[in-house]
């Protein structure tokens, strides 16, 4: 075999991409540095696992009889993740029509709307709950108003980028005619985002019902004060009902959700 | 005039589709007015627009000497400690997502059950309170931002293997019968076609799991798991609203720049 059939048999060299390098560098050392920072040893995990196993354990022998305790609170939790929802779709869906730059021209109005907003949805759900906990007091007013500017946020962007993407058309053919921006929205642009709407509020309401389970362990209504409490007294069996309630209760109103919101889209 | 063209004709109605219209909007209205009964409306404390001022007073006025001092309980170190825990939390749920995702993915050689199973796995896990388990952690490493780490790296699982098994169910099988035809092992159809194809999604897909997770880890301190919700929850129980307001702050800072460094990042990938 000659020099040249030989050179042929090997493939190409790949060529090398030294940011990859740097990434690598980079990823590596943010994992020494915030081990180092977090004290967070594996080896810990493994001698204390029986501990954490227990745990587990005791919460997979369930305390049924406790289930009549826990329904009424869960229906709590159901109304206001409902509630919260409503509030903050409906402020969502007003807002949004106010900061998209095809409706209101005006880019002063729109900026400064749309920075309130990006600060808005910056804040954790429990953390809207333990400030309107402290502001507004204990109880599932506080958790439904969270759970409203939070829903606000999760709604808000989303629809907003769907109304800017609509077909101009209408809008055009109604300021034609001489229509004004109330009707221009009515018969133009309501028609073509509903179905968006409703889908977008169906997931806020999704997320909603897994956050609002865990707001009463700070004070701010739902199932989750039993949570605090069963787990302050280490009574794990009867956390374990609890969290299997939960989850039973997310799964179904996560599949009923999905499954109405992919019969919109279709 | 002839009056009769200026009227437009009747806009076609379809009876089945108004009823099914009609009837969701007043199943919804039923539900939320059922939402409405048996909740106190009227418990709302004296002193609420009180101590929403005060908080708003601690946004502008913020308390400068409790935002760096050197000593690590001020408000830059303990947002560091939050960037570490969801650094590392987010790390580890990624190793362990890989393997749960290859079991989730619904593609072409795998019997139903397979996935199916591996998607309800994903599901409970998903569902299951992370505040929960972070104090299960607590339990067995004790409090601190360890256990923070440890809840975050388990709980994300089952957001991120989900999103992984989409992307392994969105791979074209085309590499992957390339390098087979040529008579590449199973080995080599994983390290020549099916990770570099995979790599960008798996990226981008963590990068923002990393945004949910720094959003997870500034809450986990408010049951002791490490991080900046610890100071806040201590700020709450003690009516410190205007250091409630400079942490407020802090955290929004922290979360709009992260968000800011992962989304240039992702840009740069697609």
């Amino acid at each position: 075999m000659s020099k040249t059939d030989h050179d042929l048999m090997n493939l190409p060299k790949k060529k090398f991409n030294f940011m990859n390098l740097v990434w690598l560098v980079i990823l590596v050392a943010g994992l020494f540095v915030s081990i180092n920072e977090t004290n967070t040893h594996i080896s810990v995990l493994f001698e204390n696992f029986s501990q954490f196993a227990d745990i587990f354990v005791q919460m997979l022998n369930p305390d049924w009889s406790y289930l009549s305790a826990v329904i009424p609170l869960l229906l709590e939790t159901i109304k206001m993740a409902v509630l919260g929802t409503a509030i903050g779709s409906i402020i969502a869906f007003i807002y949004s029509l106010f900061i998209a730059r095809n409706i209101v021209k005006n880019k002063a109005v729109t900026g400064i709307l749309r920075f309130i907003m990006n600060i808005v949805r910056t804040v954790p759900d429990l953390l809207l709950g333990a400030i309107f906990v402290a502001i507004v007091g204990i109880g599932p007013v506080a958790g439904i108003l969270a759970l409203a500017v939070f829903t606000f946020g999760v709604v808000v962007k989303l629809f907003y980028e769907a109304i800017e993407t609509i077909d101009p058309g209408p809008i055009e053919a109604l300021t034609a005619v001489g229509a004004n921006k109330l009707q221009i929205i009515w018969f133009a642009v309501l028609p073509q985002i509903m179905t968006y709407f409703i889908s977008y509020v169906l997931y806020a309401f999704e997320i909603n019902v897994r956050a609002s389970t865990v707001l009463g362990y700070i004070g701010a209504g739902g199932i989750g004060l039993y949570l605090q409490q069963t787990l302050q007294v280490f009574d794990y069996a009867k956390t374990g009902t609890i969290i299997i309630v939960i989850i039973i209760v997310v799964v179904i109103i996560d599949y009923i959700s999905s499954k109405s919101r992919e019969a919109l889209m279709r | 005039m002839d009056k009769s063209f200026a009227k437009l004709p009747p806009k076609p109605v379809s009876h089945l589709k108004l009823i099914t219209h009609w009837l969701i909007a007043l199943v919804t209205i039923a539900i939320i007015i059922w939402s409405c009964t048996g909740i106190n409306f009227g418990g709302i404390k004296q002193t609420a627009a009180q101590i929403a001022g005060a908080i708003f007073a601690g946004i502008f006025h913020p308390d400068w000497s409790y935002i760096y001092n050197g000593s690590g309980e001020d408000l830059v170190s303990q947002l560091w400690e939050t960037i570490c825990i969801a650094f590392l939390g987010t790390f580890i749920s990624a190793i362990i997502s890989l393997p749960f995702a290859f079991w989730a993915a619904n593609t072409r050689h795998k019997k139903w059950y397979a996935s199916r199973s591996g998607k309800i796995v994903l599901a409970v896990i998903r569902s299951f309170p992370e505040i929960v388990l972070a104090l299960m952690f607590i339990k067995a490493v004790g409090p601190g931002s360890a256990a923070g780490v440890l809840a975050l790296g388990f709980h994300s699982v089952g957001m991120l293997a989900k999103l992984f098994s989409e992307a392994i169910e969105n791979l074209e099988d085309g590499p992957n019968e390339a390098v087979t035809s040529v008579g590449g092992s199973k080995f080599n159809t994983i390290m020549f076609s099916t990770m570099p194809n995979l790599m960008p999604a798996l990226i981008s897909n963590t990068l923002y799991r990393f945004d949910v997770s720094i959003r997870s880890a500034s809450i986990l301190g408010l049951v002791g798991a490490g991080g900046i919700g610890y100071p806040l929850i201590i700020a709450l129980q003690y009516r410190q609203w205007d250091r409630v307001g400079v942490i407020l702050v802090g955290i929004i800072i922290m979360v709009v720049i992260i968000d800011w460094i992962s989304g240039w990042i992702r840009k740069k990938l697609v």
